[in-house]
């Protein structure tokens, strides 16, 4: 096993055998990286984990539901350029040259990046349900056409592409195909711990053990419409430590619960479980 | 060598395809996988594409490598041998031995070996082509020393993604990403400046701005949710009552609209039963158009007089059924006036042998209420009828 890149995880990004593994597939394969799981399970921090690891720049493309499969490659700027050239004289660049009005999107600047970086499609479930096809050609090839200038362009460096979903729809087969998939499962507590610790070392041990205890109890809360995430966890230990909280405090009160459960109706399943006197660890 | 690995994850149902299993065969001939363990992890993460798979996996991972890793007794010395290992140089060295021969060959050299070796062909050691160690060459062997923290078959017996099986598990998102494939978007919406079309427009008139404008995209759907309430339904209170929370914040469509019933409806239906708000099913028929999808949820299951009895008065029926028109009838009249309709049962298939299930499933197709059940009926109602 030799001849790329090694991904170990990093002092802050507390990673399983299995993640390091398919991460270590991708590069190696030259294919994309398909990573699905909870929100808050850590996703796009995984890209920044690689890249950093790696020494090698990371590009980001954030998905919305209106984005375009185009956008990612290159757009061209139409409406600036028929503006200029109705008024030349405001024309910062040659309204001639059609190239000057052409911007490269994150894609386009991967491809034409003149070192291998690390390439991350932020939620691609976030747009159309076509949208992943549209990019199997880019991914496949790491090459895209330009029709305005008859120009195809291909990735020096095919890019370490990792690609983040949420599952908010189902991928086209074609697309998942392509894919080396990893699903990050909800971190047991040992690894918990360990990812709390890389994050927020100096907090006294009790705390940590107190509130963690409470918080897979509120994650085993089947009612819940939302379970509290690993990211959910470390705002409220922050919160905790800052406000002095004690681990009594924490197991019999559990103070600062909207940092954890966001949704009300949760709130009050909750609290509705409380004045029942059901236990929640 | 993997045929059967191939064969068995085929078995579970998952379509892994050649252009896939090329690739799993590529990153093990590149040296990707060492041991075991790490066949597990690479292969799911190349042949599997979804969570919802990978208790098929585990399945097909446990039943090709059952009793090929072994736990046997180790000496800490040896272990200590391995635990620096000397990454592998060289390529991947292709063994022709069975599993069998090679179990026996490993106790032998455990018992005989006396000292560290790295890179033989021989001895339990590390990087080398022999079979047995740590970080060796050889497509296949025995792993003794570091690796992956716990042993692949002890992970794939587990089965801990069992609870992931589309074919069991539901909450309310899978629903909606389900139901949200009903969506049929026409443009139709208010109208919005069409910057393309302006553009084209505006060079054709000589590069005076002439603006065009399109309409917005919109839904037209409205789905109808059709209730069976009370009695046997009961028991998948929680099960319906998900179905109807996903298809209440479901987002997108033009309506969502929810009846009750009980078995099957009696000329009326209602609003919400226990106030008796209820509304004569004509009258909500007659507000139907070709863009209704209607979903009945229902276990179909009741005694025979209910469906095939020419009136029914009991608390449901409210008498409405005097009017010459049994249970069945209502159904047939609902599905000529709206085609577009399919059944939920949210009783096992095996259970469907009852009478009345089998006659209200020639009416309406009829799915079983899991995620793979709704994604087929949502597939239904988006053919044409």
């Amino acid at each position: 096993m030799s001849g790329f890149d090694r991904f170990s995880g990093s002092e802050m990004y507390i990673a399983d055998d299995g993640l390091l593994s398919s991460v270590n597939a991708a590069v190696a394969l030259e294919r994309p990286l398909l990573v699905r799981g909870e929100p808050g399970t850590g996703k796009t921090m995984l890209a920044h984990a690689v890249a950093k690891a790696l020494g090698k720049p990371l590009m980001t493309w954030h998905v919305k539901s209106t984005t375009q499969a185009k956008e990612g490659a290159y757009t061209y700027d139409v409406v600036q350029r028929l503006n200029d050239s109705r008024f030349p004289d405001e024309a910062d660049r040659d309204v001639s040259d059609i190239r000057a009005y052409i911007k490269m999107g994150v894609l386009g600047r991967a491809f034409q990046a003149e070192e291998q970086v690390v390439l991350l499609i932020d939620e691609i479930d976030k747009a159309d349900i076509e949208f992943p096809n549209d990019l199997l050609r880019e991914l496949d090839e790491m090459a895209f056409y330009v029709p305005e200038i008859d120009e195809t362009v291909s990735a020096k460096f095919r890019p370490i592409t990792i690609i983040t979903s949420n599952a908010e729809k189902e991928l086209p087969t074609a697309f998942l195909r392509r894919c080396v998939f990893h699903y990050i499962e909800f971190p047991d507590r040992e690894r918990l711990n360990k990812i709390v610790d890389a994050h927020l070392p100096e907090l006294p041990s009790s705390l940590v053990e107190a509130a963690i205890l409470r918080f897979y109890g509120l994650r085993k809360i089947e009612a819940l419409r939302k379970k509290p995430s690993t990211s959910e966890l470390l705002d409220w230990l922050v919160v905790l430590a800052r406000s002095g909280a004690s681990p009594e405090e924490i197991a019999n009160r559990m103070p600062f619960l909207g940092t954890l459960i966001k949704n009300e109706k949760d709130l009050d399943t909750i609290a509705a479980r409380k004045k029942q006197g059901l236990g929640l660890a | 060598m993997f045929d059967l690995l191939l064969f068995n994850i085929r078995t579970q149902g998952v379509k892994v395809g050649v252009g896939e299993w090329l690739v799993f065969l590529d990153g093990i001939a590149r040296g990707l996988v060492v041991d075991l363990d790490g066949l597990y992890q690479f292969g799911r993460s190349i042949l599997i594409q979804s969570e919802t798979q990978f208790d098929s996996w585990d399945i097909a991972f446990d039943a090709t490598f059952k009793g090929v890793e072994l736990e046997p007794d180790i000496s800490d010395q040896l272990l200590q041998w391995l635990a620096d290992a000397q990454a592998p140089s060289g390529p991947p060295v292709d063994l022709d031995m069975s599993w069998e021969e090679m179990r026996k060959l490993f106790y032998e050299r455990l018992k005989e070996q006396k000292e560290r070796h790295d890179g033989g062909n021989k001895w339990i050691g590390t990087g080398g082509t022999s079979p047995f160690g740590s970080q060796g060459r050889t497509n296949r062997g025995i792993r003794v020393g570091p690796g992956g923290n716990r042993s692949a078959l002890a992970v794939a017996g587990e089965r801990r993604w069992s609870n992931h099986r589309a074919d069991t598990q539901l909450d309310v998102r899978d629903f909606q990403v389900a139901l949200r494939a009903l969506r049929k978007l026409t443009r139709d919406g208010v109208p919005e400046l069409d910057l393309d079309g302006t553009i084209r427009k505006t060079v054709d008139n000589g590069g005076d701005i002439d603006l065009d404008f399109t309409r917005a995209k919109e839904n037209k759907v409205h789905l109808v949710l059709l209730l069976d309430t009370g009695g046997s339904m009961d028991p998948h209170a929680r099960l319906v009552s998900q179905l109807f929370t996903a298809a209440m914040e479901v987002q997108g469509f033009r309506s969502v609209t929810t009846w009750h019933f009980h078995n099957v409806p009696y000329g009326v239906l209602y609003r919400d039963y226990r106030t008796a708000d209820r509304v004569p099913i004509d009258e909500v028929l007659a507000s139907m158009s070709s863009n209704h999808r209607l979903v009945w949820v229902g276990d179909a299951s009741m005694a025979p007089w209910e469906l095939f009895g020419r009136y029914h008065d009991g608390p449901w029926g409210g008498g409405e059924g005097r009017d010459g028109l049994n249970g069945l009838s209502w159904l047939r009249r609902i599905k000529e006036m709206c085609p577009a309709s399919i059944w939920l049962n949210p009783d096992p298939v095996r259970y469907w042998a009852h009478p009345t299930v089998s006659t209200i499933g020639a009416i309406f197709s009829m799915f079983p209420l899991t995620l793979e059940g709704l994604q087929d009926a949502v597939r239904k109602l988006r053919s044409p009828v």
